[in-house]
């Protein structure tokens, strides 16, 4: 890569660039006014030039006023423009490919959806709005693709998104941005942006036997999360109904819960999103749905991050909106 | 030797036993305490960063191995902003001058004041024992729960050296704040104050306010690490970003720590070498009282990528642009100072004039890491690095030496050679430059900071960054060379080298122990430079 330019290689990347240019024209002129007035007066009021002055402005507010508003707009002006680029890239589309990440020490980890999983590696299609959902398994990282203007800090304990759209095909780094620990210089690798067809073949090559929703399905089976939570109009909880009514056992069924909202017990309702699922797993004494006692264990230390993802993608696929 | 026994009678000649220096009330050798304590810290974190430039030559680290790496940028950060750029100008500078400027006898609280140094070593000790012994690798940011659970070292240990430093700071914040109300000369009402008193009085504000944020946080981490008390460990129920949003509210008006005295210690400069009233000095004034209450509803400026809300961000965003106009105000007014001044170029003007161009170009460039998109894209990397280095160290650090030049004649009664001190003062300007303006660069590029190798493609601008430092080293030894040998052999100063108006230039170089025979009655506003022009028509 050349040593003074940084290739834009994201959707929003030249919108940022084009920010960063204007901020840095505004600097110059701003620099130039400032360095120029300065040179121009201490040369020519050097006390060795003893023509007269005439009078110093005795009334200043006028001048006061003058800068402060000038100021006031200008940055303004910036706020709204950094603020609106911001906004917009925040949400993510909805169809956005959705690849789950997770940083630990020192390493990135990533699991596409149908089950194929790299390290210190991403790769992407190019053209196709792409939502990384990551977390970390110990300290906070950050994922950052400079090439793509783009970065987000990795959490441990919860799930942050960062989406980008590649426009141009080709490796470019990635970087743990946020200070993590002893080798945190070497925590990064590569994005490698794909065109379609060599994606498709790339993840036909890097297959996995099973993808992340069956992965989740037999997790689901095998943490014993099918014991009391029907999924897939079957399941403990569903017999346990029927015969004895309310039973001890009784737990909310999964099917068609994701993206839909939840009652709660306190009143509240939340969308049974990504989090909220992960969350309902490790603390679910947390939210506790609407006409259910708690009678949930955590399973926090117990289901690993990697296991969460595929949980959490196979209790999304029971309200068909994601397949393997 | 002999010239020292011929100065005349002063608070330095008084009494010379070590004794009564170790424990003095006196505010000009509390001063020189703590002007000899920061200069200590200054050349250590001085000695980290020059370790750091070196070993960054080459892009897999020329010399040492990436967790000495991480120990050095930690130690340079801790002992630069804690021990020496938080309380830099306040205890040295204004310690010696808040009394003299005025025209009391000493400080309200002369023990307290003495208690703070000991405060301030006893931590500054602590810490340094931290940073050799177990080593400290957590960066002075200390975010959890890398800190808290995830790092050896001692980092209870740090946090308790900085937790009894933050006390000094609180000590000598009450102390200034009463004496400013106090201890005014007869008819040196508000607005006949000289900025830099407004300054120092808008700093103790933030000393005496977010201090206990700073004590508190460090704490419930030690208690984290020590108790598994879940405050901040997701894994104990705690949140990691709690952490970040407690030790920013302290840590971004620590910011303004920094800067407002330098604001004030060139607000003094610039007039007296412009032979001219400072220009708009009501602006000026509330200025600096408007940073000081705006600092703290900046914080979240900081954790634009860190996953605080939209909203949160978005009000931060907008706050940081607020707080950045009374600076841009303070800059302008300077600039109306000059202009049909009557400009002589003695040291301390250009160390002044070099803080009005670095300063600028650090305060320009935090409206790049304001504006929330363009922050995504440049936060933690060599940009910030650089943003904070113009404020910190080419606008702070250039501002002390400003007014170490301009009052180094009363402090000691001697005048330090012109030329090396002019030379000082372009040399540091260059070697800054060249030190960080290619990190700016570096920045946009993608350099992660805190990195102790890097990609290849960024080696031509790292070793250029070096090449700066040693040019900046040979710059900041400069004035550590002349002016001790100035103590010495230097030209005994007049009582007012410079023509400047101020109390403290009525008093004779070096002061009286009591500072003033009598104490002066002001009958004037400050600034009051007569115009040479009458002379010529």
């Amino acid at each position: 890569m050349n040593a003074l330019t940084l290739p834009a290689a994201s959707a929003n990347a030249p919108e940022v660039d084009l920010l960063l240019f204007a901020l840095l024209g505004g600097t110059i002129l701003v620099l130039a006014l400032v360095f120029g007035l300065m040179l121009r007066y201490v040369s020519h009021y050097r006390y060795t030039n003893t023509k007269d002055r005439g009078r110093p402005e005795e009334k200043t507010w006028r001048f006061e006023i003058a800068w402060t508003g000038a100021t006031l707009v200008l940055f303004f002006g910036l706020f709204v423009w950094g603020a609106d680029l911001y906004v917009r890239d925040y949400q993510p589309p909805p169809n956005a490919l959705r690849i789950s990440v997770i940083g630990k020490q020192w390493m990135w980890k990533a699991e596409h959806p149908g089950g194929q999983r790299e390290i210190n590696a991403l790769h992407v299609p190019v053209g196709r709005a792409v939502e990384l959902l990551m977390t970390s398994e110990d300290v906070i990282h950050d994922f950052a693709i400079p090439a793509f203007r783009i970065k987000h800090d990795v959490l441990p304990g919860r799930y942050e998104s960062l989406w980008f759209t590649a426009t141009e095909t080709g490796a470019f780094h990635l970087f743990c941005t946020q200070f993590c620990g002893m080798d945190h210089s070497s925590m990064g690798g590569e994005v490698v942006v794909l065109s379609q067809p060599d994606y498709a073949r790339w993840l036909a090559d890097n297959a996995a036997s099973v993808g992340l929703v069956a992965q989740g399905r037999a997790l689901f089976t095998r943490y014993g999360c099918s014991g009391c939570h029907q999924a897939e109009g079957r399941g403990q909880a569903d017999a346990v109904d029927r015969t004895k009514g309310y039973s001890s056992v009784r737990a909310p069924p999964l099917d068609g819960v994701y993206g839909h909202p939840v009652p709660l017990s306190d009143g509240r309702v939340v969308v049974a999103d990504d989090k909220y699922i992960r969350d309902s797993i490790l603390m679910p004494a947390q939210d506790i749905v609407a006409s259910y006692d708690n009678r949930m264990p955590s399973f926090s230390g117990v289901v690993s991050e990697s296991d969460l993802f595929r949980l959490v993608a196979y209790i999304k696929s029971l309200s068909g909106s994601e397949g393997s | 030797m002999s010239d020292v026994e011929a100065l005349p009678r002063s608070y330095v000649t008084e009494d010379g036993t070590l004794s009564s220096w170790l424990l003095t009330t006196d505010h000009k050798r509390i001063a020189l305490l703590y002007f000899a304590s920061i200069t200590a810290f200054f050349f250590l974190g001085g000695g980290a960063a020059a370790l750091m430039r070196l070993h960054l030559i080459s892009p897999g680290g020329a010399i040492v191995s990436h967790a000495t790496y991480n120990r050095l940028f930690t130690m340079h950060g801790v002992v630069m902003v804690w021990f020496f750029l938080v309380p830099a100008v306040p205890v040295t500078l204004g310690n010696f001058f808040v009394p003299l400027v005025l025209g009391a006898r000493d400080l309200a609280f002369p023990k307290l004041n003495l208690l703070s140094w000991y405060l301030f070593m006893a931590g500054g000790l602590i810490v340094l024992w931290s940073l050799f012994w177990g080593g400290l690798d957590t960066g002075w940011t200390f975010y959890t729960p890398l800190s808290s659970n995830y790092t050896g070292g001692y980092v209870v240990l740090a946090v308790v050296g900085i937790f009894l430093s933050g006390f000094s700071s609180i000590a000598t914040g009450v102390n200034f704040i009463v004496t400013i109300h106090r201890l005014r000369a007869p008819g040196l009402t508000w607005y006949r104050l000289p900025v830099f008193i407004w300054s120092l009085y808008s700093t103790s504000i933030i000393y005496v306010l977010g201090t206990p944020v700073l004590a508190i946080t460090l704490m419930l981490l030690a208690f984290e690490r020590l108790f598994g008390v879940g405050v901040f460990d997701s894994t104990l129920g705690g949140d990691p970003l709690l952490f970040q949003h407690m030790f920013w509210f302290y840590s971004h008006p620590a910011v303004y720590i920094m800067i407002l005295p330098g604001f004030g210690v060139i607000s003094e400069i610039i007039p007296a070498f412009s032979r001219k009233k400072l220009f708009g000095y009501r602006f000026v004034v509330w200025s600096s009282v408007a940073i000081a209450v705006i600092s703290f509803f900046v914080w979240g400026h900081h954790m634009f990528v860190a996953g605080q809300s939209l909203y949160s961000a978005i009000v931060f965003s907008l706050l940081s642009y607020l707080v950045a106009v009374p600076s841009a105000i303070k800059v302008f007014n300077w600039l109306g100072t000059l202009h049909k001044g009557w400009i002589r170029f003695d040291a301390p003007m250009l160390y002044a004039l070099g803080f009005i161009g670095l300063f600028t170009i650090g305060g320009l460039t935090g409206l790049f890491v304001a504006a929330l998109a363009a922050d995504v894209h440049l936060t933690q990397t060599y940009f910030v690095v650089a943003h904070f280095h113009y404020i910190m160290v080419g606008g702070m650090v250039t501002a002390f030496f400003a007014g170490l030049h301009y009052w180094w004649p009363k402090i000691t009664g001697r005048m330090y050679p012109e030329m090396w001190g002019r030379m000082g003062a372009a040399v540091i300007f260059l070697g800054f430059n060249l030190t960080f303006f290619p990190q700016f660069l570096l920045g946009y590029l993608g350099m992660t900071r805190r990195y102790a190798s890097y990609a290849p493609e960024f080696q031509v601008l790292n070793v250029l960054s070096s090449a700066g430092s040693v040019i900046l080293a040979a710059g900041y030894l400069m004035p550590l060379g002349y002016l001790t040998w100035s103590l010495f052999r230097g030209e005994r100063a007049p009582d007012n080298p410079w023509g400047a108006t101020g109390l403290e230039w009525k008093t004779r170089s070096p002061p009286p122990k009591e500072n003033f025979v009598t104490i002066p009655i002001v009958t004037d506003a400050p600034y009051n430079y007569p115009r040479p022009a009458a002379q010529h028509g």
